[in-house]
């Protein structure tokens, strides 16, 4: 410092300009610096910090108890019901992945495990009625040993070998349940590929639960229940251990944290919400079947709580309340308008979520919208037998999709030959210069628009799958932690 | 209960010498099949530590990559090419094709998670794999198709006749060993010498053993570690794009949803012989192969995928680096 420097012209300590005590000029500087979400996840940042978690179970509630009056019944069914079944299933998987980092590939066959062994308790199958007070509680706690069970190996087996076990019992247990289905007292224990059917509805003291309603109102209070409880692990020294057993298992055991017990526990307390959860779900489809158990269901549970973001309990909720949804209205006997609403819907989000500007989304909307005009326009005149097909279910919209999009009267493959050229131009585009990206999207998004229309909407079924695939590859790459999971700590 | 025991020793009877031959021929040339999907996996986990799920996918798509060209040239019973250039060109396209698709998938998937927690890279395999398969679903539909390999080049396309791949080749204690077979089990194994001789004497195969020991050191001596990569990528799914071949040759039936049950057991066979080492995959493969077979035909089929997957548990449980696995030591 150079000693000739007359200090009485700095301002006194406390009046404004004075040097901060204690402060590093740089860092003072890099928090104001610090990057703040614009466009869409500006604002949706902005609103999470607005909502606590109290608040948010409060809002949950309150919109979740209202269902019922304003949805059919059917609706009711297909909505309500499977999105609180996948909130359960979410969180539970949740406690394992989420808090503790372990990556179970075999949770589905844990819900099956409940759902066949509640079965097994309450049906007609084998003639046992055991009142559900009895047989939830013990196939709750039957299930969560099991999880120890399998969750033993955990001890021993590292990262990615336990996904193998857990892959490998999840398989064994659709085989087991649907091919092998070994012959007990008489008959099939698991019934084969029928399952078993007509389970017992729940009852609770004489009280029957039978009708949609009310098997809504006991899911909802089940998932409550379980919300609430995860909160409160996740906020003691459990969960916090859990978290750090996530981030570093060897850091975590150096500094005293019992590894191997919380790793078994994580195990336990997700089977058994596995386990509930199937209980509840053999009685609201009075049936089970080895299918209900298998890989995709697997990879829908996982794209809720990726989606939501791992440890995060409303991002359970959130992943669960989108991914069901898309997934009824993609159900094929949902009508095709409903799916292409949503379609157009994600296409717009994503565009909003590339170009983080809004001036920008407008243009490139607009510039997608005359790219598909003028198109469809020029190959009408030179070659009409590539436009003019029919517009599967286009309800409102059909007139304008006919005319926006090319979708061809013959030519069969045009639909794969459209898809195969959008995965080809999405890979393309990941690598484009940013800056530059902006110029290729209206292309793409036309494109999306057209193998939507001709290959998509025939089979929306498959599209699901497709779907769900691409985005926990898409997430995985781009915004791991998910919608509104903790970004991980960089370990160097 | 009806103790499965008592029936399992009568089958054994029954089935006597022959049965067991029979079964053994069968379990060697599934083996091998395993054994060549095998060796993409533990390549792949050896370099990367990733498991590559999409690995099974890639081996479904060699074998629709085959038929493709197998109709190309007007189908089964007479097609319009000599039988053996045709198989050459069968197996070249999917190879080719495979290989290509499994640079793709780790340029695009797996590339850009290098440094990603292991949690992230294996959830993003597991969406290629699911993405691969139903792009197929919709693309191809759920139908089977048939390569027809019975009727294969029996230049009689109106009668059902049996073409030259289901010729016996030989017999063994009366037991008939196809034409198909034996070319199965010679090709697996000259794909094996080809790519142990591959790894063990050329410069790549020296690159990717110093990649698969140290990354970062070999990224220092100045190995371009992600050529590594993509080519050990490459040289795996080209293994299970043959193999994929192989298996539409030898059973016929091929659809989109084979490779995850392909992809288990490979991955079985993988980690039985201990992940990482190469001669374990092979091992691995022919002691899968085998189990299937046997307990498939003394068990009954419905035990058969039970039994390999109870196999896998035992094995990581008592041995978790397999039998020709070196332990591995956890560093930090």
């Amino acid at each position: 410092m150079d000693p000739e420097r007359d200090f009485s012209e700095l301002p006194e300590p406390g009046e404004p300009g004075s040097p901060r005590v204690g402060v590093d000029e740089w860092v003072a500087q890099a928090d104001q610096l610090e990057e703040r979400p614009t466009g869409i996840a500006g604002v949706l940042h902005r609103v999470g910090e607005v909502v606590t978690p109290p608040l948010r179970l409060a809002l949950f509630v309150a919109f979740a108890a209202t269902l019922p009056l304003w949805l059919s019944t059917g609706d009711l069914f297909n909505y309500g019901i499977f999105v609180l079944l996948y909130v359960l299933l979410g969180l539970g998987l949740n406690v394992v992945v989420g808090f503790a980092g372990l990556l179970d590939l075999g949770y589905v066959a844990f819900f099956g495990f409940g759902a066949y062994f509640y079965a097994l308790l309450s049906s007609e199958h084998y003639g046992i009625h055991w009142p559900a007070i009895v047989t939830v509680p013990l196939v709750v706690v039957s299930t969560a040993c099991l999880g120890l069970l399998l969750g033993i190996p955990s001890r021993r087996l590292l990262g990615d070998y336990l996904a193998i076990v857990t892959l490998f019992f999840g398989q064994a247990f659709v085989v087991f349940v649907n091919a092998t289905d070994p012959v007990v007292a008489g008959k099939g224990l698991t019934g084969g590929p029928n399952g078993i059917a007509d389970i017992d509805p729940l009852s609770f003291f004489g009280f029957d639960v039978t009708t949609r309603t009310q098997q809504y109102y006991v899911l909802l209070v089940a998932a409550v229940l379980v919300l609430v409880a995860l909160h409160f692990i996740s906020e003691s020294r459990t969960g916090r251990s859990l978290r750090s057993l996530r981030e570093d298992p060897l850091a975590a055991g150096a500094v005293g944290i019992p590894v191997n017990r919380l790793k078994l526990l994580a195990f336990a307390i997700g089977s058994g919400i596995a386990g509930l959860t199937g209980c509840i779900f053999g009685t609201v489809l009075t049936a089970v079947t080895a299918g209900n158990f298998d890989i995709p269901i697997l990879i829908t549970i996982y794209a809720v709580v990726i989606l939501g973001g791992f440890g995060s309990l409303s991002g359970v909720v959130v992943g669960a309340t989108v991914i069901t949804v898309s997934f009824q209205f993609l159900a094929p006997e949902n009508p095709q308008s409903n799916a292409r609403l949503l379609f157009y819907t994600v296409i717009v989000l994503v565009l909003a979520l590339l170009v983080r500007s809004w001036w920008r989304l407008a243009l490139v909307l607009a510039v997608t919208v005359a790219l598909g005009l003028s198109v469809h326009a020029i190959v009408e005149a030179v070659a009409p037998s590539w436009t003019g097909g029919a517009v599967v279910e286009g309800g409102r919209f059909a007139d304008a999709i006919g005319n926006w999009v090319l979708i061809p009267q013959e030519h069969a493959n045009f639909g794969n030959f459209a898809y195969v050229t959008l995965v080809v131009a999405v890979l393309v585009l990941t690598q484009i210069r940013p800056s530059r990206r902006i110029f290729a999207l209206p292309f793409v998004a036309y494109l999306a628009a057209v193998v939507w229309e001709t290959s998509f909407v025939l089979q929306p079924a498959v599209a699901r799958w497709i779907l769900f695939g691409a985005l926990l590859v898409v997430l995985m790459n781009v915004r791991p932690q998910g919608l509104l999971g903790t970004s991980r700590v960089e370990i160097v | 209960m009806e103790l499965p025991l008592f029936s399992v020793i009568d089958t054994i009877r029954q089935l006597g010498w022959t049965g067991f031959v029979e079964l053994t021929r069968n379990g060697l040339a599934l083996g091998s099949l395993y054994a060549l999907i095998a060796l993409g996996y533990t390549m792949v986990y050896g370099i990367l530590k990733l498991l590559n799920f999409a690995h099974g996918d890639v081996y479904m798509i060699g074998a629709f990559i085959g038929f493709g060209v197998l109709n190309a040239f007007g189908g089964a019973p007479s097609p319009s090419l000599a039988l053996l250039p045709l198989i050459v060109l069968m197996f070249l396209a999917a190879m080719l094709g495979a290989g290509a698709l499994g640079v793709v998938i780790e340029r695009f998937a797996y590339r850009p998670l290098r440094a990603s927690p292991r949690l992230t890279v294996l959830i993003t395999a597991l969406g290629v794999s699911f993405f691969l398969q139903n792009s197929m679903l919709l693309l191809f539909g759920a139908q089977f198709r048939s390569y027809g390999s019975f009727q294969l080049g029996s230049g009689n396309p109106g009668a059902f006749e049996p073409g030259p791949l289901v010729d016996p080749l030989f017999t063994i204690v009366g037991v008939n060993v196809q034409m198909i077979q034996v070319a199965v089990v010679a090709t697996s194994v000259g794909l094996m010498v080809a790519l142990t001789l591959l790894v063990a004497r050329t410069k790549l195969g020296k690159a990717m053993r110093a990649t698969a020991f140290d990354r970062e050191a070999a990224a220092m001596m100045g190995i371009d570690v992600d050529r590594v990569i993509a080519s050990t990528f490459f040289i795996g799914s080209v293994l299970a794009g043959a193999a994929g071949v192989m298996f539409g040759l030898m059973f016929s039936q091929i659809f989109h949803f084979m490779g995850f049950l392909a992809g288990l057991k490979g991955f079985t066979a993988a980690v039985v012989g201990g992940i990482g080492s190469i001669p374990g995959a092979m091992l691995g493969g022919l002691l899968v192969g085998l189990v299937e077979a046997y307990s498939q035909g003394y068990l009954g089929g419905q035990w058969s995928d039970i039994t390999v997957f109870a196999i896998l548990i035992i094995v990581l449980l008592v041995r978790p680096t397999g039998l020709l696995g070196a332990r591995a030591i956890q560093k930090v």
